[in-house]
């Protein structure tokens, strides 16, 4: 390997790091607030991608229909519970109707705008705003009702919760790949690198967001009520925080995370119904860098895993995953020696 | 003949007379899938169920004992009675190695561990040129059981069942022992079960080790069976249905997992040939409606199907047969008003906190010591440092002149020291009296293979002996056999300090035995404990009931703000008024 190989990996795992450090955030972020391990992260990574080729294709994409149905449930679940509650019909209704005006608008829009491929940027727009809200609503369906159980049961409903979304996944979008055209086609040299637009785009998108969220969680009110709930759930809802908003929240924005990310990757890689999958975990490992709880850490370990995965591909390149994969091992190992004994008592 | 005993026997009588019936070879095609993934699954009851642990990467070790069969008998011509130790060998290493690393750590590190495992081993497999990279191995040769040829699904059902029922029974009997209380005991967490002895670590690497044994059984039966073996099915998916196998059974119960298998094994074929007729052949709907189920599960079921069958049929109550076992050997007393526990100038910080300032303070044999002092003063502090929950900062904690501080709590337990805890900790769904053996975990040496073979009954007699023995000693006779999570909250903590006793201690640790109590049963516990004193125990009691302390204690320690504030008997700290400031504060 010469040093122009070595350059182009290095990129190429930048690039991959950076889409992954968002992944990881969006990790730590969920895991954080609600105790949830987010499996099903890497869905929304390829609902992202997939839901834009569609358009591009001009054709409607099933995660509009999904979109609707969901929030039909959560609006049915919602009111059963507001009956036996105690509310009255009238308040149930007012609930369910405000809650059902943003999905419908978005479907109608989505309905209208799909055999017209409008520009790509319009197009993108629409994807980030039919996937975002399905975090909320799979928050409120899958996990709401167990918000209280152990981290190993939120575990095993996001296990669950990923199956589901992988098959419907498969339904929505078919078995094929598709790769989705680039932001920017331009092209620039450095010495042996050459930077395509779309990197950049990455790069700069990831930093952005990366700002954002720590301008968020810094400054805002509803950032500092995330992480309230994240330190202490219970002292939370004293403080009048309401637990399972801040769960939608995490979730909607774990969401956004993962269609955003799906915009980024789909013009660099081939992307299937189930390619969200792998990319997640990768962001997982990252994530577990940090230990699900510190967001630096989780951003380098990104870094690495995309550098470990290029560098793996070029050496052993029918083992790359086995190399990304078996690396949570000695990590796990240096976490453990370092934090020592940690125990939480459920 | 209980309910349960018939229907068990019918059941193996039906189990065994299946294959000489005329059923269609479809069912003994599906009776043994069930059988192999009802293994699987009898694993995990044991590991997530019992032990609170999580593996998604079950599959994987299947995938290890199939693949060891296939590639030997294929490569090396091995014989398959040899393959099957190499298989579990080569599963032991992998399992500690990854059990080792993850299990030090909380609990949700090992799931997480296992997906990436159970990824990694899948691409690994479908990679190697040796083991046929993702079209796997094929022509694997069927076993010969003397003479045997067993090549029909019929001829391998016996084999089969024969050990999935082995390893249901070993696996029933292992969790009625000394072992499978301590594995009982650290799923909630590990400061109880480490206070009793308890290795925790050790214990949850054995459960994980366990379970990876059994898969790698059914690899090894399933390379057999099938004939071929590819990455396929040993792939992260079939590691997360398993795990659904055990929970749609009802992951704490044994026969749960087969009824979970089964329940599993048939609607998946059944939902197979039905999905695509209904919604079209575009999609693997069967992913779907089995995400969603997992869900629904968790939200409605949470117990699994067995639970239902544990509501109708309960267990029997435990037989007594221990009435004449002989008696545990007792450690040897230290002779009256030798000093037991000797703290020195203990400090403990949290950061910038003093928690413990320099505390010092001697409790001797058959002598009580009260440690009072008002909320927040770090009397708990100070029980956990002499327990070794926490490590003291500074100074020295001895006990008979042998310095105990930064020694492990479970280790400080060996050397005589029991205690109860202040927020019961208890085991709520073992009996009264099963918890209460637990405290007697260190007086048994039996481990999971005497267990499993019901070679520890005299032992666990005389275990069960001594925790009937504690418990009828501190008035709690009529609860032996009652759920420890039924009881009210007064008897919960004689049922702890039992526990205690059990462990025969020198020293005895309580915090806040009284609290809860009613005035009849405060009275029985001074009792007690006036007699514990009398035989030589020594005792340090964390107490805020005033009456009993002061009735009790031969001498008071009054805490404030983590330092010493007086020392003396009950009528000298009674007459102090720096004791009457701390309490009630100073006039003005």
């Amino acid at each position: 390997m010469d040093f122009s190989i070595a350059s182009i990996l290095t990129l190429d795992g930048v690039t991959n790091g950076a889409i992954y450090a968002l992944l990881a955030l969006a990790t730590v972020l969920v895991f954080a607030v609600t105790r949830v391990i987010f499996i099903p992260q890497g869905e929304f990574v390829a609902y992202g991608a997939l839901t834009l080729a569609l358009l591009q294709l001009g054709q409607l994409p099933g995660t509009v229909w999904l979109l609707l149905a969901l929030a039909l449930l959560a609006a049915l679940l919602d009111a059963v519970a507001g009956l036996k509650r105690g509310l009255g019909a009238g308040a149930v209704g007012r609930a369910a109707v405000k809650a059902l005006v943003f999905p419908l608008v978005v479907v109608g829009f989505a309905v209208w705008a799909a055999p017209r491929q409008l520009p790509l940027v319009v197009q993108s727009l629409l994807t980030l705003v039919i996937v975002t809200p399905l975090g909320p609503l799979v928050y409120r369906i899958a996990y709401e009702k167990l918000a209280d159980a152990t981290v190993l049961v939120l575990l095993i409903v996001s296990v669950g919760t990923h199956f589901a979304l992988t098959g419907l996944g498969l339904v929505f979008f078919g078995a094929e790949g598709f790769r989705n055209p680039s932001f920017w086609d331009a092209r620039f040299s450095a010495g042996p690198l050459t930077l395509s637009g779309q990197t950049l785009i990455i790069f700069l998108v990831s930093i952005a967001l990366i700002v954002a969220l720590y301008l968020f969680f810094e400054r805002t009110l509803r950032g500092k009520a995330l992480r309230a709930t994240a330190v202490n759930r219970l002292g939370a809802r004293l403080m009048g925080i309401s637990t399972s908003g801040a769960g939608k929240l995490s979730f909607a924005l774990a969401a956004f995370i993962g269609a955003l990310s799906g915009l980024l990757i789909g013009p660099t890689t081939t992307m299937f119904y189930d390619s969200g999958f792998l990319i997640g975990l990768k962001g997982f490992v990252a994530a577990i860098f940090g230990a699900l709880a510190s967001y630096p850490a989780a951003a380098l370990g990104a870094v690495f895993v995309g550098l470990i995965e290029s560098f793996g591909s070029f050496w052993a390149s029918a083992f790359k995953e086995v190399i990304v994969f078996t690396l949570i091992i000695p990590v796990l190992l240096w976490r453990s020696f370092q934090h020592g004994h940690h125990d939480d008592e459920e | 003949m209980s309910l349960r005993r018939a229907f068990f026997i019918a059941f193996l009588v039906l189990l065994a007379a299946l294959p000489l019936l005329p059923v269609p070879e479809f069912w003994i095609t599906q009776a043994n899938y069930i059988g192999l993934y009802g293994l699987v699954a009898i694993g995990l009851v044991l590991l997530t169920g019992i032990a609170g642990l999580t593996s998604f990467g079950q599959a994987a070790f299947v995938g290890i004992g199939a693949y060891t069969a296939a590639y030997l008998t294929l490569s090396h011509g091995v014989s398959p009675w040899l393959t099957v130790w190499i298989g579990l060998a080569v599963t032991f290493a992998a399992a500690l190695l990854l059990g080792w690393v993850t299990l030090r750590m909380s609990g949700h590190f090992l799931p997480l561990a296992t997906i990436a495992w159970g990824l990694s081993l899948y691409y690994l497999l479908g990679n190697i040129d040796a083991l046929g990279k993702y079209d796997g191995l094929l022509g694997i040769p069927a076993m010969q059981f003397f003479g045997i040829t067993l090549n029909t699904g019929r001829s391998f059902y016996w084999l089969l069942w024969l050990l999935v029922v082995l390893a249901a029974v070993a696996v029933t009997h292992l969790l009625d022992s000394r072992t499978g209380r301590a594995l009982r005991a650290v799923k909630g967490g590990t400061t109880m079960a480490e206070a009793m002895g308890v290795d925790t670590f050790r214990i949850k690497v054995t459960a994980f080790v366990l379970a990876a044994l059994l898969a790698s059984l059914s690899g090894w039966l399933f390379a057999h069976f099938q004939r071929t073996v590819n990455p396929s099915p040993f792939g992260l998916k079939m590691g997360i249905e398993y795990l659904f196998m055990a929970v749609v059974g009802g992951v704490g119960h044994v026969w749960g997992a087969l009824v979970g298998a089964g329940v599993v094994k048939i609607m998946e074929d059944q939902l197979q040939s039905l999905l695509p007729r209904l919604m079209g052949t575009s999609g693997n709907y069967e992913i779907i409606v089995f995400g969603v189920l997992l869900v629904l599960v968790l939200q409605y079921a949470r117990d699994g199907i067995w639970a239902f069958v544990e509501a109708r049929a309960p267990r029997p109550q435990r037989k007594v047969d221990w009435a004449d076992a002989p008696a545990l050997p007792e450690r040897e007393r230290p002779p009256h008003d030798a000093v037991v526990l000797d703290v020195k100038a203990a400090r403990k910080e949290f950061g910038g906190l003093v928690a413990v300032n320099d505390v010092s303070f001697q409790v001797r044999a058959g002598q009580i010591l009260g440690l009072i002092g008002p909320n927040g003063a770090g009397k708990s502090t100070t029980f956990n440092l002499v327990t070794g929950v926490l490590p003291a900062t500074r100074g020295e904690v001895l006990l008979r002149g042998q310095p105990i501080h930064g020694l492990p709590s479970r280790r400080i337990a060996a050397l005589g020291v029991a205690r109860t805890f202040q927020h019961v900790k208890m085991i709520a769904t073992m009996t009264v009296l099963e918890n209460v053996a637990l405290g007697a975990h260190l007086r048994g040496a039996k481990g999971v293979a005497a267990a499993m073979l019901r070679l520890d009954r005299a032992e666990e007699r005389r275990l069960l002996r001594e925790a009937q023995r504690q418990l009828e000693r501190i008035g709690m006779g009529e609860h032996l056999h009652e759920l420890a999570g039924n009881l009210a909250l007064g008897p919960q903590r004689l049922m702890e300090i039992a526990r205690a006793l059990c462990a025969d201690p020198t020293l005895l640790l309580l915090d806040e035995p009284a609290a809860g109590l009613r005035l009849k049963e405060k009275q029985g516990l001074a009792d007690v404990l006036r007699q514990l004193r009398s035989e030589g125990m020594a005792i340090l009691l964390v107490e805020h009931d005033m009456d009993l302390v002061m009735g009790l204690v031969d001498r008071v320690v009054v805490m404030e703000f983590g330092t010493k504030l007086i020392e003396g008997t009950p009528e000298e700290v009674q007459a102090s008024p720096a004791v009457r400031a701390a309490y009630l504060g100073t006039e003005h």
